[in-house]
């Protein structure tokens, strides 16, 4: 029995997943390499001539590369703030955890509120007297602004989901080894990588694999601010399934999508490793 | 496990219906129009209210629409009963559609009703309204339109100077035009500034006139807002003023005049060396061949030909009658300043429609992809424009080949698919 | 400089640092309110005010449009629906990963992330053809089961990296003291977990509540406020685009704000 326990906990979240996503996704995955009922891999090359291609590809790991490590730094930072704090912690963590009630599409509303030319920030721009006029921020010339807007609506956007579950998992170290750490004289930094960080590793394993695979995903903030100027994965794979409506090229790009998540998570799991003996 | 899975579902089942109620059967309006609130909300009440039973009107987006479709289509049955949607939604679902021609639509003219045939010898859909696009100017910028031009009139060369004026006056870039996502730039190509100079859109489409017609374009973005890439609907940017002239569908320029009815004026389409080309837009209805009841989506397709229903369907819309009928007086303003504007355009000396594409299935986005890459290329990237028409064409004549495809107005008819010169 | 006042200096630049994040969160919820909450007029109006007029009028129109209420009550039990059953399914899970070794673990993990690694959009065809074919079609249920697909990933990761934390020797401790597993799980371990669960739920909630174009394919009588709301709102006028967003932000706030306690419960036992 105690042999057979961990299948059985395993049993209805596999089952599960195999009815709704499994089953589904052998589907799509068969559209990706049949075209006009033969199997080819026609769809890949189209994917990979068309010119938008590599842009796409490149703005989604660019924009991952430098999203989410400020999202892991700021996350951090957050909930080491809550863990510290004595009073209003809660109040404090509810509302560092507010922006994830907030869906893709209304924070990209919001963004674009602040950053179009008749916008927020033009708004506080002219009315602290910097520019006379309201200047353009997300014309096509200057993508890297356009960038930086989808950057910080991201990190504002998405850091809450890394946010909650490292607060949850710092929740759970024991008080004892910050005390001990005390004890030897060391500083709150040494604290911090010496006892905080490898204690949290599976906690840090869990939110930065989800986030990644999310960054890889991301969609309507970029549309919203970008338009058709900063093209991602996403976006193209939306763009031939209902515009172009060529399901075997989206179902290429979902697919390289996934080799990428896939390859990223492994490599995750890799430089985080959780030995199992680690544990508390 | 297989008397399992049927005690399932006939236990779902029981839940669902359960859920659902007493059986109304309400035939299901699946639409890609009428999606702001405001307009699906007058859809029910003022447009479907008065058909005997009552209707579903759900609009979606066009992602959602095609998938749920295609999802009933390939189960084999079915909940919608009547899909709406623009030409180009409905005609990648030909082979779906229910024969029409028993409904009795002689009102609409002919021209139209073989849009409706996608290519085909039935009556694939039923026009179900029309509209076009228009130009729109803030009233401030009149003061700058070239010395001699009539607003009515204009040319493209005359447009230009007008948005350089603009632009030199007010120290910014004011021309408007829906290059983002969302924007409708594609018809612009293919619909008035291609015919304008080449008097066709896809036999000329690498022509020397072709070459003209883009670099009077490159001249004219030099004065358009840069942040034409994210724009969707003009009337936005009309009514923040981020731009004061601009270029769009009627039913997305509505809400500026309805907001503010005196500070906007409507008026044609330039001209260009070969004429004042224009596109009209037509939405369509058609019944899936899964539709649940098909008596019923037919009384529902027939209802919506109704003159009353029309003109409820323009004051919800926007979009125009597609049959003849007197329009009562009390209609919104953007029906009241858009109406002489296209009155104006289509009936000028030099007007020359350029209709919808035609008879390419579901290659219409790809056919739209052709001319957003050639704009993409030549104005965002600053490519030679020769080069970059030379090649967009052999894509545009392997899709014709591959769509077979022959010409529709305004190039000249052709035997087996559409030349690319 | 003498410790103490190093120190003081130290807890000034921490207190800074907080306030600056609030304000870094909050200000965008702020400006979406300030436009809301303004009159149409000033919301498409230039240089912006920071300050809302309290013009209720975009926001009025979507609480009295009919559909609001239904579709708001099916967001709600979609939810929840898909709360339990992600929690339901994915915790039982998260405990077999962090407790036991076996064959098969990392591949378990790895399919379970896959599952948030594949456009949603794509899947919805075909899980759409199975839902006519066996009349999930547009139920609660139906939609809820494919929000669980999207929730459980992080109901699966969250709980099993809390479970990792939770002390083996709590539970063989509550073992030696005569409780069985189930006991020993439900007394001991249940209670250290709740933080994590709590998360899961939030997680769970705010994905389904979000979730729009399955809810848009899947749901057409019992269409949820997100299908019913957010489809209509990149095409509505600017004054209704904002009034709309806030008001499917507001009911999300609210749910966080009500189980924000429990993402700290048990937390003194945890750190005795």
């Amino acid at each position: 029995m105690p042999r057979l326990l961990p299948y059985l906990l395993l049993l209805p979240a596999t089952a599960f997943l195999c009815l709704f996503f499994l089953f589904p996704f052998v589907q799509v995955a068969h559209d990706s390499v049949m075209r006009n009922g033969v199997y080819t891999l026609e769809n890949f090359s189209r994917m990979a001539g068309h010119w938008k291609f590599s842009t796409a590809f490149w703005n989604t790991m660019l924009l991952t590369a430098v999203v989410v490590p400020i999202q892991l730094a700021m996350a951090l930072t957050m909930a080491s703030i809550v863990t510290k704090l004595q009073r209003g912690r809660s109040t404090i963590l509810y509302i560092f955890a507010i922006p994830l009630g907030i869906s893709d599409l209304a924070a990209g509303l919001i963004w674009l509120s602040v950053f179009e030319q008749s916008g927020f920030l033009n708004s506080l721009l002219v009315g602290l007297g910097v520019v006379d006029q309201p200047i353009l921020l997300l014309g096509y010339q200057n993508t890297w602004i356009i960038f930086i807007a989808i950057v910080l609506a991201e990190v504002w956007r998405a850091t809450a989901i890394m946010m909650v579950i490292l607060v949850a998992g710092m929740g759970l170290i024991p008080k004892e080894y910050g005390e001990a750490a005390d004890v030897f004289g060391a500083s709150r930094w040494q604290k911090f990588r010496r006892v905080t960080l490898p204690m949290l590793r599976p906690s840090l394993q869990t939110a930065l694999i989800l986030r990644v695979i999310l960054a890889f995903e991301v969609f309507a903030v970029v549309v919203a601010l970008g338009g058709t100027q900063l093209p991602v994965l996403m976006s193209e794979t939306y763009h031939w399934q209902f515009q172009m409506q060529e399901r075997g090229v989206a179902a290429a790009f979902a697919m390289v999508i996934l080799a990428v998540s896939v390859a990223f998570t492994i490599l995750i799991l890799r430089l985080l490793h959780v030995p199992k003996g680690a544990r508390v | 496990m297989k008397t399992l899975t049927k005690w399932r579902m006939t236990a779902m089942a029981a839940t669902v219906s359960a859920l659902a109620g007493p059986v109304v059967a309400e035939p299901l309006f699946w639409s890609t129009q009428a999606k702001p609130i405001e307009e699906s909300q007058k859809m029910r009440d003022d447009v479907l209210a008065s058909f005997p039973g009552g209707v579903d009107y759900q609009p979606s987006d066009e992602g959602p629409w095609l998938t749920r479709m295609q999802a009933e289509l390939q189960a084999g049955s079915g909940t919608i009963a009547v899909l709406g949607g623009l030409h180009g939604d409905l005609s990648s679902l030909g082979a779906d559609l229910v024969d029409l021609s028993g409904i009795d639509a002689a009102a609409v003219g002919p021209a139209m009703m073989e849009l409706g045939a996608l290519g085909t010898d039935e009556q694939k859909y039923i026009p179900w309204m029309q509209a076009t696009y228009l130009m729109v100017a803030n009233r401030k910028a009149l003061e700058f339109l070239p010395e001699g031009a009539d607003i009515n009139a204009l040319s493209y060369d005359q447009l230009i100077d007008w948005a350089r004026a603009t632009a030199e006056a007010t120290g910014g870039p004011k021309f408007g035009f829906p290059a983002g996502p969302q924007g409708l730039k594609h018809r612009f190509f293919q619909g008035f500034l291609l015919p304008a100079y080449t008097g066709s859109t896809v036999t000329e489409f690498r022509s020397d006139a072709a070459v003209t017609a883009w670099e009077t374009f490159r001249d004219l973005w030099q004065y358009t807002n840069p942040a034409a890439t994210n724009y969707g609907f003009m009337q936005e940017q009309l009514v923040t003023e981020e731009v004061w002239i601009a270029f769009d569908h009627v039913a997305r320029i509505a809400d500026a005049f309805n907001q503010r009815p005196d500070d906007f004026v409507a008026f044609p389409a330039p001209a260009g060396p070969k004429g004042r080309a224009f596109m009209p837009v037509v939405a369509g209805i058609a019944v899936p061949r899964t539709a649940p009841d098909m008596e019923q989506s037919m009384a529902l397709v027939a209802h919506m030909m109704k003159p009353e229903t029309q003109i409820a369907t323009l004051r919800a819309t926007n979009f125009f009658p597609v049959i003849a009928t007197e329009l009562p007086d009390d209609m919104p303003a953007s029906v009241k300043a858009s109406g002489p504007a296209i009155a104006a355009m289509t009936g000028a000396p030099d007007a020359l429609p350029a209709l919808l594409p035609m008879g390419l299935g579901d290659k219409g986005g790809q056919f739209n992809q052709v001319y957003n890459d050639t704009f993409e290329r030549i104005i965002l990237a600053g490519q030679d424009i020769p080069t970059v028409l030379d090649e967009q064409a052999e894509v545009l004549r392997a899709l014709m080949v591959e769509a077979n495809a022959p010409c529709w107005a305004p190039d000249a008819a052709s035997d087996g698919p559409c030349p690319v010169n | 400089m003498s410790a103490p006042s190093v120190r003081r200096a130290g807890n000034r630049v921490f207190v800074a640092g907080v306030a600056l994040l609030i304000l870094w969160v909050l200000l965008p919820i702020w400006l979406l309110f300030v436009n809301a909450l303004s009159a149409p007029a000033e919301v498409t109006g230039f240089p912006k005010r920071f300050i809302p007029s309290f013009d209720l009028a975009s926001l009025s129109f979507f609480f009295g449009f009919s559909g609001v209420i239904d579709a708001l009550w099916n967001s709600v039990r979609v939810a929840a629906v898909t709360m339990v059953l992600s929690i339901g399914v994915g915790a039982p899970a998260g405990y077999a990963l962090s407790r036991f070794d076996f064959p098969g673990k990392e591949l378990f993990r790895f399919l379970v992330v896959m599952t948030r690694a594949f456009p949603l959009p794509l899947l919805a065809l075909p899980l759409a053809v199975m839902f006519i074919r066996t009349g999930l079609d547009d139920t609660i249920l139906g939609l809820a089961l494919v929000h669980t697909t999207l929730a459980l990933p992080f109901a699966v990761l969250i709980t099993y990296s809390l479970f990792s934390g939770i002390p083996l020797e709590l539970e063989e401790a509550a073992w030696t003291l005569g409780c069985n597993r189930v006991q020993a799980f439900i007394k001991v371990i249940l209670p250290l977990a709740a933080p994590g669960i709590a998360a899961s739920a939030v997680f769970a909630f705010v994905i389904s509540w979000n979730e729009v174009f399955a809810a848009a394919v899947l749901t057409v009588e019992n269409r949820t406020l997100t299908a019913f709301l957010l489809q209509s709102l990149d095409v509505s006028p600017l004054p209704l685009k904002f009034a709309g967003g806030a008001a499917l932000v507001l009911p999300a706030l609210f749910f966080i704000f009500a189980v924000r306690k429990y993402l700290f419960a048990m937390w003194g036992i945890a750190n005795r």
